[in-house]
């Protein structure tokens, strides 16, 4: 308990003593936490203003202005982060790919939440029999890499966008049905769940009311936990050459593409491989600290 | 908590078949749900390749002479009855009789096993150093808990974690074979070539370990027996090798378990960075083409690897857990 808990003479536990310590831990922001959360709100700033903040068109060829370096290292040309083999600008392609890799990551996210939370709660309600079988199908996910499941798809129907963000969605679909399963069953034997059934609600309103709304701060947390991995199955994919297509462009598509020009144009590489590194590296520190100081039980 | 099965000084102690029974229960339980698990892979491969079509359409080269076509129809059952079918999909899985390859009509089986070994020499070399690299920087960071090296190795391991493989290669490639020169960037002539792409793929492990080790080791250190073994005059090495490590390898176990999946799924995309010759690269190159009976060899390959290296982490747990096999109340 903290000194203005104490102050304002709330008892621990209190929904206003819960508040008060997730506000104080707010406070105490770690400094990697801070810029973590910074570099995602910028991140998710250049996907918002993409085509005003890109200099040129992402697919906009300049044959004359081929592989030139990057200004912002002295160089004299018009391109800030360097033009690629096709004489496209960088920058550009790479504020670009932001966009493309936040909304299929976001789709994705919200996808596998919402699968993973049907699946979880259908598992829940029905117990028996049902719930061993979905069960079961959780636990042949979680024990199989999912890059392969997704190329396994991908090699059966083909390519094509919708597929790819639907794939992006299934990534990590199990654990949101482990948690809300688990987070169900526990409200439905000791908590509030049994106590509304006793006065006659439904279960229909018991769930959409009263255990959606419950478990949702849980699910949150879990999507910020699962964001780098639907972020790295997709530039995984696209870096494989079996996600985003050309000319659409991905920061896993713009990094498997400058592998060719390494030795001569490093900066082709380098911005892509910077905002891939950092995004995945933000959304763990944060998903981490987020979880750390929720007071929710994951697994 | 009843007694160890062997008492101190190695004699049996008492309800030996009792317990031995609950082990052989313990491991049978986990061995159908392994062949579980496998059924529901190869189920789901039926399913999807039955939804893409005519799987001799999509499992024969599209220059299949007829006979061969029509001698693949009816091993296949392809004009029966779908349950027919699913019965025969089993049987013409375990006669190793999967299609033939679409880029140059081999048998399908024959060409995914002949890239194999590269992939295991890369992936049992990045185990290797995982474990290698994983488990001393862990229990080193939690014996330095709280001060510089601890934290500076913590802040290492999440980066490392957090990083795409293909950006660290990238990276390395770019360090290594571009800038300093010492190491060739791709390709598997020559144990040189296995350098780069086994750190790119140990070192993401190591990461995962380390950190489960490291709260695993620090969780262990604050108990009270090791406090006693090192006032009854054990060195800290000692402490460590005889009380902590053992105690703290439930929770590392589950944790390699997990490794080998991110080492499995992470060699994909490590073989392709690295033009490695193994499955992984075969993978990509078959669903690029669309080439389906290799890539539905290779699916349930990896699977079947998968799926047993779970077993002996499952199995491994319930050896080095007493726990588990001490009272049959907690064996589930």
């Amino acid at each position: 308990m903290t000194s203005a808990e104490t102050a304002a003479g709330t008892a621990p536990g209190t929904v206003a003593a819960n508040r008060r310590r997730k506000r104080s831990a707010f406070r105490s922001m770690p400094f990697s936490v801070c810029l973590g959360a910074c570099w995602m709100a910028l991140m998710f700033a250049a996907a918002i203003a993409a085509p005003w903040l890109a200099p040129y068109g992402y697919a906009e060829q300049q044959p004359l202005l081929r592989l030139k370096p990057p200004a912002l290292f002295g160089y004299e040309t018009p391109f800030w982060l360097g033009s690629d083999h096709l004489g496209r600008d960088v920058l550009s392609r790479v504020i670009h790919a932001i966009r493309l890799s936040i909304v299929i990551a976001v789709a994705g996210t919200l996808i596998g939440a919402c699968v993973g939370t049907a699946v979880g709660m259908l598992a829940a309600r029905l117990r028996g029999w049902w719930e061993e079988a979905l069960m079961m199908l959780v636990d042949v996910q979680a024990s199989l890499p999912f890059m392969i499941f997704a190329l396994t798809i991908v090699a059966f129907f083909g390519n094509n966008f919708w597929l790819l963000v639907i794939i992006v969605g299934l990534a990590g679909w199990e654990r949101y049905a482990r948690l809300v399963r688990g987070l169900v069953v526990e409200a439905e034997t000791t908590g509030y769940a049994a106590a509304l059934r006793a006065v006659g609600a439904d279960s229909w309103r018991i769930y959409r009311h009263h255990i959606l709304r419950n478990i949702t701060g849980a699910l949150l947390v879990q999507m910020t936990l699962n964001f780098p991995e639907t972020i790295m199955i997709e530039t995984g994919l696209s870096f494989l050459g079996l996600g985003v297509q050309p000319p659409l462009t991905s920061l896993g598509l713009l990094i498997s593409e400058s592998r060719n020009y390494i030795a001569i144009a490093w900066w082709i590489a380098l911005a892509p491989s910077i905002v891939a590194a950092f995004t995945t590296l933000s959304v763990c520190v944060v998903g981490d600290w987020l979880r750390d100081v929720s007071d929710v039980r994951l697994r | 908590m009843d007694t160890l099965p062997l008492q101190h000084d190695g004699r049996p102690g008492p309800h030996l078949g009792r317990r031995l029974a609950a082990l052989a229960r313990f491991c049978l339980l986990k061995l159908a749900r392994t062949l579980a698990t496998l059924w529901i892979v190869v189920t789901f491969t039926f399913v999807i390749l039955r939804l893409t079509g005519d799987p001799a359409l999509s499992l024969l080269p599209d220059n299949a002479p007829p006979d061969i076509a029509a001698a693949f129809r009816s091993r296949w059952g392809l004009d029966r009855p779908v349950w027919t079918q699913y019965a025969l999909y089993f049987r013409n899985m375990l006669d190793g009789n999967l299609g033939y390859s679409l880029a140059n009509g081999r048998d399908a089986v024959a060409v995914v096993l002949e890239r194999v070994p590269a992939t295991l020499r890369l992936t049992v070399s990045a185990f290797a150093l995982t474990l290698a690299v994983g488990l001393p920087v862990g229990v080193f960071a939690a014996l330095r808990h709280g001060r510089m090296a601890d934290r500076a190795l913590m802040m290492l391991a999440t980066v490392k974690y957090s990083l795409p493989n293909f950006v660290i290669g990238i990276g390395l490639i770019y360090a290594f074979a571009i800038w300093l020169r010492l190491l060739p960037s791709s390709g598997s002539a020559t144990a040189a070539h296995l350098i780069l792409p086994v750190v790119t793929l140990g070192l993401s492990g190591a990461a995962v370990i380390a950190r489960f080790t490291r709260s695993a080791a620090l969780e262990t250190l604050g108990q009270p027996y090791v406090r006693a073994a090192m006032a009854a005059g054990e060195t800290r090495t000692q402490a460590i090798v005889r009380h902590v490590l053992p105690n703290a390898a439930v929770p590392i176990l589950t944790v390699i378990g997990f490794t080998i999946g991110g080492l499995v799924g992470g060699s994909i995309i490590v073989e392709q960075v690295f033009a490695w010759p193994g499955i992984g690269r075969l993978l990509v190159d078959a669903v690029a083409v669309r080439d389906l009976a290799v890539a539905q060899v290779i699916v349930i390959l990896l699977a079947v690897a998968m799926v047993t290296a779970n077993l002996a982490i499952d199995l491994a747990y319930g050896l080095v857990n007493p726990r588990f096999w001490n009272n049959d109340d907690d064996i589930r």
